[in-house]
C-alpha cells in the first residue's frame, strides 16, 4: 500500500477516536440525546474495509456508524452536527447518532433495527445486478445480528441470486451484554456462511492492514465471481454497548487486556517500525485531528436547529 | 370503454408500466413460472423473462427488504405478497423501514416501490389467511395505502403507484378478481389520495372502499327501489386520506354510514366518523353507524364466516337506522 494511503488511514482512525471521545463528553453534558454507540476499539475494521472499496461500491451498516460515516468521507462537521441534531447534520438532524448517511459518498446508512439492513443490502446489490453493473455492496453488522431471521433470509437470497454483497461480521464478542457463546449456536460466525454454500474468510480486526488485505481479496472475489462472501472480523469494543451501559457482563481486566491491542497503537507501531512515518509526523496528524474535531464541535454548536417546518418535510417524496 | 375484470385491469397496469419503464420489475412468491397465485402475472414470465419477473424464496423479509434496497438505489420494484396476511412476517419493513427511510435520513433516500397484497375474507381460508388489516397499515405516516374497488380505479391507481416515488401498499381483495367494470380505452392514470363519489344521492352518505364499495353499491340499488337515494363515497386511498368529498357529501345529506370489511374497533370507520365529527359536527342529524366485521377471528365454516363478514342487508339496515 502506498505510503500516503497508510498515513491517511492513520488519520482516519485517529479522527474516529477523537470524534467519539468528544462525542462522549458532549453526551455526558446532555448536548447529544438518544442512544449513542461508540466504535472505539473497532476503528481498524471499517477503516481497512472501506479503504479497500472502489468509490462506486456501496456501504451499509448498523447503528454503530460514526466511524463508517467518517471513513466514507462524510466530514467530522456533518457527523458532529447530526449528533447534536442540527440542520447541518448528515440527515438534517432527523436521524441522530444511529442514522447517518450520504448517498453521494455511497454510505447507505446507519440502520438501527438489528439485522434489518441485511435484506436491504441484498436489495442494493439486486439493484446493481438489475442495472447490469458489477458494483459491490459492503454490508457491516455485529455478531448479534447473525442470530436473527433477517441474516438468514438475506444470505440465502444473495447466494441464490448471485448478488454482489460482501457481508462483514464485526465479531466484537458481545451482542449488547450477551456473549457470542450464550447467543449463537456456533461461536465462529463464518461457519454460518457454510450453510449457504457461501465463500467466507476471517481477519484480525485490530490490525488495519490485515483487514485491508482480507477486504481487498474478498471484494475482488465478489466482483469477479458475482457471488457473495462473508468476512468475519475479530474485534472488540473498548466502551460499553451504548452510553448507558453499566457493563456488568464483563470484567474490566478483560477490557484492559484488549486495550493492549489498541488498533491505533498497533498501526502506529507498524508505521514507525517500517519507517513509513516518523513519530513527529504522526504526532502532527494527531494535533491536526484535535483541531479538526474542535472545529467540528464549534461548527455543530453554532449550526441552527432545524426549522419547525422541517417537522412535516420529507414524509413523502411527492 | 372496454369491460374487463379486476384481474385484467391489474394485469394490464403492470404490463403497461413494465413496457413503459425498464426500471420496473416484479418480485414475489410464485409470480413467475407459476404465473401468480391469483393469476395476475400469468404470461409475464414468458414475456419479460426471469430478470424482470423474479420468483423469490418464501421469505417475506427478503422480498420486501430487497425491494426497499433496490428502490433506494433507483430501480422501481413491485413486490408481491401472496396475501396481506404474510405482511405480518415483514411488518418491520412495511411499517418500520419503508415509511421512515426518506424522512429519517433528511430526504436522501427515495423509495419508488409498490407492495401488492391480496387481502380479505370470504374464501374459507381460516383465521390466519382471511384478514382485512388495512387500518393497521394506514396508521403509519410515510406509507401510502391504496385499495381500489373497481377495475377502472385499480388500473389507474396502480399505474400511478408504480410511477410514484413513495412506498405504496396496494391492497387488492381476494374475492374481487372477477368483478367486471368498464375502463377507459388507452392510457390513463388516477391520482393517489383522491376519494371519489361512485354514486350520487341526497339522503344518506355511505363512506367505504374496496370490498365495501361492491356491497354498498348493491345496498344502494336496493334502497333506491324503496325511494332512498344513497351517495356512495369511495375512499380509494386510506393514507393520505382525502376527506373533502366525504365532508361535502355529508354536509348535503347530514347522515352517514361507514362500511368496511375489517374489524370495527380502531378501524377505518373509527377514523372517518371522528373526522366527520371534528370537521362537520354542526351538520350531524343522526349518529353515524359503522358496518364492519364481527370482532372474531374469521372462522372456516362458510355459514359462520359469512355471519362474521359485513353483508348487504347489514348496510341496508344501517342506512334505515340513520334515517329514523
Amino acid at each position: 500500500m502506498k505510503k500516503e494511503l497508510q498515513i491517511d488511514l492513520y488519520h482516519q482512525m485517529v479522527l474516529i477516536r477523537r470524534v467519539e471521545e468528544r462525542g462522549a463528553e458532549l453526551y455526558q453534558q446532555g448536548k447529544i440525546g438518544g442512544f449513542m454507540h461508540l466504535y472505539i476499539g473497532q476503528e481498524a475494521v471499517s477503516t481497512g474495509l472501506i479503504a479497500a472499496r472502489e468509490p462506486r461500491d456501496r456501504v451499509i451498516t448498523a447503528y454503530r456508524d460514526h466511524g463508517v460515516a467518517l471513513n466514507c468521507g462524510i466530514s467530522a462537521n456533518e457527523v458532529m452536527a447530526e449528533l447534536l441534531g442540527k440542520s447541518t447534520g448528515t440527515s438534517k438532524g432527523k436521524g441522530g447518532s444511529m442514522h447517518m448517511a450520504d448517498t453521494s459518498k455511497n454510505m447507505w446508512g446507519g440502520h438501527a433495527i438489528v439485522g434489518g439492513h441485511l435484506p436491504i443490502a441484498s436489495g442494493l446489490a439486486l439493484g446493481d445486478q438489475y442495472a447490469g453493473n458489477d458494483n459491490v455492496t459492503i454490508c457491516m453488522f455485529g455478531d448479534g445480528a447473525t442470530n436473527i431471521g433477517y441474516f438468514h433470509e438475506a444470505l440465502n437470497l444473495a447466494k441464490t441470486w448471485g448478488l454482489r454483497v460482501l457481508w462483514v461480521c464485526e465479531n466484537n464478542k458481545y451482542g449488547m451484554g450477551t456473549t457470542v457463546e450464550r447467543a449463537s449456536a456456533v461461536s465462529e460466525i463464518r461457519q454460518k456462511a457454510e450453510g449457504y454454500g457461501m465463500k467466507n474468510g476471517q481477519a484480525d480486526g485490530m490490525d488495519v492492514m490485515k483487514v485491508y488485505d482480507a477486504a481487498k481479496e474478498a471484494i475482488d472475489f465478489v466482483r469477479k465471481q458475482g457471488q457473495p462472501y462473508l468476512l468475519e472480523v475479530d474485534t472488540y469494543r473498548f466502551r460499553g454497548h451504548s452510553m448507558g451501559d453499566p457493563e456488568r457482563y464483563r470484567k474490566q481486566e478483560e477490557v484492559r487486556k484488549w486495550e493492549e491491542s489498541d488498533p491505533i497503537g498497533i498501526f502506529r507501531k507498524q508505521l514507525l517500525e517500517k519507517k513509513t512515518a516518523t513519530a513527529k509526523a504522526l504526532d502532527e496528524i494527531e494535533t491536526h485531528v484535535d483541531e479538526e474535531v474542535a472545529k467540528a464541535v464549534e461548527f455543530a454548536e453554532a449550526s441552527p436547529e432545524p426549522a419547525l417546518e422541517e417537522l412535516y418535510a420529507d414524509i413523502y417524496a411527492e | 370503454m372496454a369491460k374487463i375484470t379486476m384481474r385484467e385491469a391489474i394485469s394490464q397496469a403492470l404490463m403497461e408500466e413494465m413496457d413503459r419503464d425498464p426500471a420496473v420489475f416484479i418480485l414475489g412468491e410464485e409470480v413467475g413460472v407459476w404465473g401468480g397465485t391469483y393469476a395476475v402475472t400469468k404470461g409475464f414470465y414468458d414475456k419479460y423473462g426471469a430478470a424482470r419477473v423474479k420468483d423469490t424464496p418464501i421469505a417475506e423479509n427478503a422480498i420486501i427488504g430487497a425491494a426497499i434496497g433496490a428502490a433506494m438505489q433507483g430501480q422501481r420494484p413491485i413486490a408481491e405478497l401472496m396475501t396481506i396476511n404474510f405482511a405480518f412476517s415483514a411488518m418491520d419493513y412495511i411499517v418500520n423501514q419503508a415509511p421512515k427511510l426518506h424522512y429519517m435520513f433528511g430526504g436522501q433516500f427515495t423509495l419508488p416501490m409498490v407492495i401488492r397484497a391480496v387481502g380479505g375474507g370470504g374464501r374459507q381460508l381460516g383465521a390466519t389467511h382471511s384478514q382485512t388489516p388495512d387500518a393497521v397499515f394506514a396508521h403509519f405516516p410515510g406509507l401510502k395505502v391504496v385499495s381500489p374497488g373497481t377495475p377502472e380505479d385499480a388500473k389507474g391507481l396502480l399505474k400511478s403507484a408504480i410511477r410514484s416515488n413513495d412506498p405504496i401498499l396496494f391492497i387488492e381483495h381476494a374475492t374481487m378478481y372477477q368483478v367486471r367494470g368498464e375502463v377507459p380505452d388507452g392510457e390513463y392514470t388516477i391520482p393517489i389520495g383522491k376519494s371519489k363519489i361512485q354514486r350520487e344521492g341526497k339522503d344518506v352518505t355511505i363512506v367505504t372502499y374496496c370490498k365495501g364499495l361492491e356491497l354498498s353499491m348493491k345496498a344502494a340499488e336496493e334502497l333506491s327501489k324503496e325511494g332512498v337515494e344513497v351517495e356512495v363515497v369511495d375512499l380509494r386511498t386510506l393514507r393520505p386520506l382525502d376527506m373533502q368529498p366525504v365532508l361535502e357529501s355529508f354536509k348535503k345529506t347530514n347522515r352517514a354510514v361507514v362500511v368496511e370489511e375489517g374489524w370495527k374497533s380502531f378501524g377505518v370507520g373509527s377514523e372517518i366518523v371522528s373526522r366527520i365529527y371534528e370537521e362537520a359536527f354542526d351538520y350531524v342529524d343522526a349518529p353515524i353507524i359503522r358496518v364492519a366485521q364481527k370482532e372474531v377471528p374469521l372462522p372456516y365454516n362458510r355459514m359462520l364466516e359469512q355471519a362474521a363478514l359485513p353483508q348487504v342487508p347489514d348496510i341496508v339496515a344501517a342506512v334505515k337506522e340513520v334515517l329514523k
